[in-house]
């Protein structure tokens, strides 16, 4: 921890707890964040836009005790002078005083991270890397993409980015702790012409050291490759098939599974799955796991929002629904303890939120899951928000490609795909054996023994 | 400070100047100073902005206010330009001393030496369209809690199906202050303010979440008047106990009878992102070079109007300084207008529309909608639904998306129904409904005289930046759009 600890923002977050404990709050935590971030892009030749920025943000948390239970407040300033600090600590108990008392309101009743290990969340030799070192790169992912094929005509351009951030966070009941991390991404969306048809796809690679990153040049040859892939797309007539989602699509959807069990979703029945724990809720070849402490992980972090331990969590094994994912307020409304899955933005308490989640892999590559499904829709691109977790009723735009006699047969978009995501999960019907991280949720592929696919 | 003679003397812009220059003295002087850093390169253009802004939210769940909160967000961000590079560099401390960094920063784009044009800036003239009596953040927070309170009681007298009610009150006002090298100076006072009802409701296992939220730039006050929030309850309740009774959707190429306003979101996907000034300047945009041709069927007309007072999606100035103003976007039919800030505006060789917005100081410009929306027609709406033999007729959304590139788009119904033979028919379930954005309007056969703007909820992402918007429609027939239901 001492290595990891910086001095100057917890003596600020120890102002602000001392100052509203002053004013006559029960309990407070408080969170300093500081962010630094440099961010290029490149289209075409010309470097279209380069930013540098610093930013650093405190947010307060006050809690009053009443004979019924603690009313909160949360207050949170850009302006760290020791003044503005103060005022906003004074501010935030007036607020907390007239809110209204619930009995299940408060710091954990301990059980505060004892041990904080190095999680290589950063890399210390990349803080001096330069913007103009990341201008080159975006240049080289730009140069690859637009060179790959003549059919590549134009882009929306290649952007490098690389985020340092430290996270300082302690509270009334005694625990304080800091972490950095670093996250550094490339990404570049080129624009494939053919005729009449105009595509645009991604790639993107993304990584807490520079070194964990793709090389330049094969993003920008992927993205290519993918817009290409796209052009003379069209839409398939209204059917039901089998839906297979690739490796970069189907975390979207293990994120729609995970907020059905999402602590506050579950007490307030606003989840499809609130009353199914302990039953088989997905088909036996689906197991999902929670891990925060990940080696290198994207959403990796040695303490939770509340400075609990984060953890390891089981939340779906073999189909079976093993976990919620619980800060201590929701855990408390439902009668269980916190999984370690509290986060915390400045601006807002405590909520819940997975840290490195995936679905464990099992057997086949998408090629042989494609040669299997016969005939069905592969979806590598999906629009739109139409999922509802309270009834798990699911109808998504959708691109990809069709599949023919076990083969890649030609583009598809302009069509949906729809069913319930009850039903999805229980029909899972093959999990790939391939785990690729591209961010904080990974998963291989996944296919659905059959959906609604709207289109002519 | 020194105003343009012909400045109306705005209570906006005349408070948010003085509070930029009481509180952090930033006078005429030490901006066109500090700008003048960017300068010290050859740019084309430079702007300064600042930025304070505070947000003040209180909610209710399971019958009490359990949390009330107050975040503060202050900033500058200075950017120049140079042909089509952009530097940005931005500090949340407001300070001569962390513009004139920042500057430095954002000047660095440009690699030649040898300075930019002196400037001076003139105050700009512009709207007043949200005069406001008083600031709603001023509300105490006893009363904010006592009405949510009250609101809460109500939807739970109101039916006895009502299992949760998720209430929640945000006021946010915020100033800005745009000096630029073209001479202009600008500062507004933007206030805007919401409310939202959600309840969930219960019919044996079964439940359903309902939803109404209203706001604009207004006092909170008006919100609070007994007719206005029960009719807001009353709303949320009817979708959700309608939601109940849902039946699946169809799934396929159908016609589909869109209502008046929020389902305008059709505009803003469809159409609107894909005629934003960026994406056409690089000929990405799936309506690049298609200016003058007919991308809607006769009788269409679609503008953006930043002007209306006391909308969500208005502002006296966009975040460059520029006046909004109303843009003709599709007339009759035809392609006529894109929506442009002022780096796009440039480099096309046009002026900027007043559509340069950004989220916050953090941020840079880009071309933005305001309120988009169609204008009415000449069709009863009563007629357009007795026309269809069998459709879906859809009432209300949620979100939307659109790849700018390929048109595509989907918007997602959350409140529709079957149509059978010119009849209203069964509620269904809520579902995605996808088109192709340069065409779906030459299959809009039927427009009604029924235009009407939404409540006041909408916000807008693009490049990861969220801003306040509105949209509008008057019901519309439109043929063969893509209904992603589950019923084959």
């Amino acid at each position: 921890m001492t290595a990891l600890t910086n001095t100057h923002d917890l003596e600020l977050i120890n102002l602000a707890i001392e100052r509203a404990r002053k004013a006559g709050a029960d309990q407070v935590d408080a969170v300093l964040i500081r962010a630094d971030s440099r961010e290029a892009r490149v289209r075409g030749e010309e470097i279209e836009f380069v930013k540098q920025a610093s930013e650093c943000c405190l947010g307060i948390r006050a809690m009053m005790k009443h004979t019924t239970g603690r009313s909160t407040a949360l207050s949170s300033t850009s302006d760290l002078s020791p003044h503005a600090v103060e005022q906003i600590a004074v501010d935030v108990v007036t607020l907390a005083q007239a809110t209204a008392p619930d009995e299940h309101a408060g710091l954990p009743d301990g059980g505060f991270a004892k041990d904080l290990p190095d999680l290589a969340m950063h890399d210390s030799g990349d803080q001096n890397v330069s913007i103009e070192a990341r201008i080159e790169d975006a240049r080289t992912t730009e140069q690859a993409a637009r060179t790959f094929d003549p059919r590549i005509n134009n882009s929306e351009g290649s952007q490098a980015s690389s985020d340092f951030s430290e996270v300082n966070y302690g509270n009334s009941a005694g625990f304080s702790a800091s972490y950095k991390s670093t996250y550094h991404s490339l990404f570049s969306s080129p624009l494939a012409t053919e005729g009449e048809s105009k595509q645009v796809d991604y790639w993107s690679t993304v990584g807490r050291r520079l070194v964990d990153l793709e090389d330049p040049a094969s993003v920008g040859r992927r993205a290519a490759e993918r817009a290409i892939g796209r052009l003379g797309a069209r839409r398939v007539p209204t059917c039901e098939a089998p839906v297979i989602f690739d490796s970069l699509i189907a975390p979207s959807l293990l994120g729609q599974v995970t907020s059905c069990l999402n602590g506050y979703s579950v007490y307030r029945k606003s989840s499809f799955l609130a009353d199914q724990m302990g039953t088989q809720i997905a088909s036996d070849l689906v197991t999902v796991i929670d891990d925060g402490r990940m080696m290198g992980g994207l959403g990796s972090k040695p303490f939770d929002g509340e400075g609990l331990a984060t953890r390891r969590n089981i939340l779906i094994e073999n189909g079976i629904l093993r976990s919620w994912l619980l800060d201590t307020y929701s855990g408390r409304k439902l009668g269980m303890a916190s999984t370690g899955s509290a986060s915390r933005s400045v601006g807002s308490g405590p909520s819940v939120s997975t840290t490195n989640l995936w679905v464990t892999p099992n057997a086949g590559t998408l090629d042989e899951i494609v040669h299997e499904t016969g005939r069905g829709l592969l979806v590598t691109g999906l629009m739109g928000m139409g999922f509802n977790p309270t009834t798990g009723d699911y109808s998504q735009g959708a691109s990809g490609y069709w599949i023919e006699g076990g083969k890649i047969a030609f583009p598809v978009e302009e069509i949906t795909i729809a069913s319930n995501l009850g039903t999805m999960l229980k029909t899972i019907d093959a999990v790939g054996e391939e785990l690729v991280w591209r961010g904080r949720t990974a998963s291989p592929p996944l296919r659905i023994q059959q959906m609604t696919i709207a289109g002519e | 400070m020194a105003d343009n003679e012909n400045a109306a003397p705005l209570a906006s812009r005349e408070g948010a100047l003085e509070f930029f220059r009481e509180r952090y003295g930033l006078d005429n002087q030490s901006l066109t100073d500090t700008l003048g850093v960017a300068l010290e390169r050859q740019v084309d253009y430079a702007d300064i902005y600042f930025e304070h802004s505070s947000l003040d939210s209180v909610s209710l769940e399971e019958g009490i206010v359990k949390s009330g909160s107050r975040h503060l967000e202050q900033g500058v961000g200075v950017r120049a330009l140079s042909g089509e590079r952009q530097g940005y560099a931005h500090s949340d401390e407001i300070s001569l001393e962390s513009a004139r960094l920042a500057a430095g920063t954002a000047r660095a784009i440009s690699a030649d030496t040898g300075a930019s044009h002196k400037i001076s800036v003139a105050g700009q003239t512009g709207h007043d369209l949200y005069p406001m009596e008083q600031s709603s953040s001023e509300l105490p927070v006893e009363e904010k809690i006592s009405f949510l309170s009250e609101l809460d009681s109500y939807a739970r007298r109101k039916d006895s199906c009502v299992e949760q009610v998720m209430a929640s009150v945000i006021t946010h006002n915020r100033k800005i202050l745009v000096c630029s090298s073209d001479g202009i100076l600008a500062a507004d006072m933007q206030p805007l303010v919401r409310l939202n009802v959600q309840v969930i409701a219960a019919d044996g296992s079964r439940r359903e979440v309902g939803y109404e939220g209203r706001g604009g730039r207004h006092e909170l006050q008006r919100m609070m008047e007994p007719q206005v929030w029960q009719e807001m309850v009353d709303e949320a309740i009817r979708v959700a106990r309608l939601n109940l009774s849902s039946v699946p959707c169809p799934a396929g190429s159908m016609t589909v009878v869109l209502g008046p306003g929020w389902p305008g979101i059709l505009l803003h996907e469809a159409i609107g992102h894909g005629l934003e000034g960026d994406f056409n300047r690089k000929k990405t945009s799936a309506f690049s070079d298609r200016i003058g041709q007919r991308v809607a069927a006769p009788g269409v007309t679609v503008v953006d109007d930043g002007t209306l007072p006391e909308r969500r999606g208005s502002i006296n100035f966009d975040d460059e300084g520029t006046p909004s103003q109303r843009n003709t976007l599709i007339e009759d039919g035809i392609l006529v207008g894109y929506l442009h800030d002022k780096l796009n505006a440039r480099l096309m060789g046009t002026e900027p529309t007043g559509n340069g917005r950004r989220e916050s100081y953090a941020h840079v410009p880009l071309p933005r909608m305001t309120n988009t929306f169609m204008l009415g027609g000449e069709d009863d709406p009563e007629e357009i639904l007795k026309s269809v033999k069998k459709g879906l007729y859809a009432v209300s959304f949620g979100g939307g998306q659109v790849d700018i590139t390929s048109g595509k788009f989907v918007f997602s119904a959350s409140e529709a129904y079957l149509i059978e033979d010119g009849q209203i028919g069964a509620p269904v379930k809520g579902a995605t409904l996808i088109g192709n954005g340069p065409d779906v309007l030459t299959r809009v056969d039927r427009i009604g005289n029924d235009l009407a703007l939404d409540r006041g909820v909408g916000t807008c992402g693009k490049d990861g930046q969220g801003v306040p918007v509105g949209v509008g429609l008057p019901t519309i027939r439109v043929n063969d759009l893509t209904v992603g239901g589950t019923e084959g």
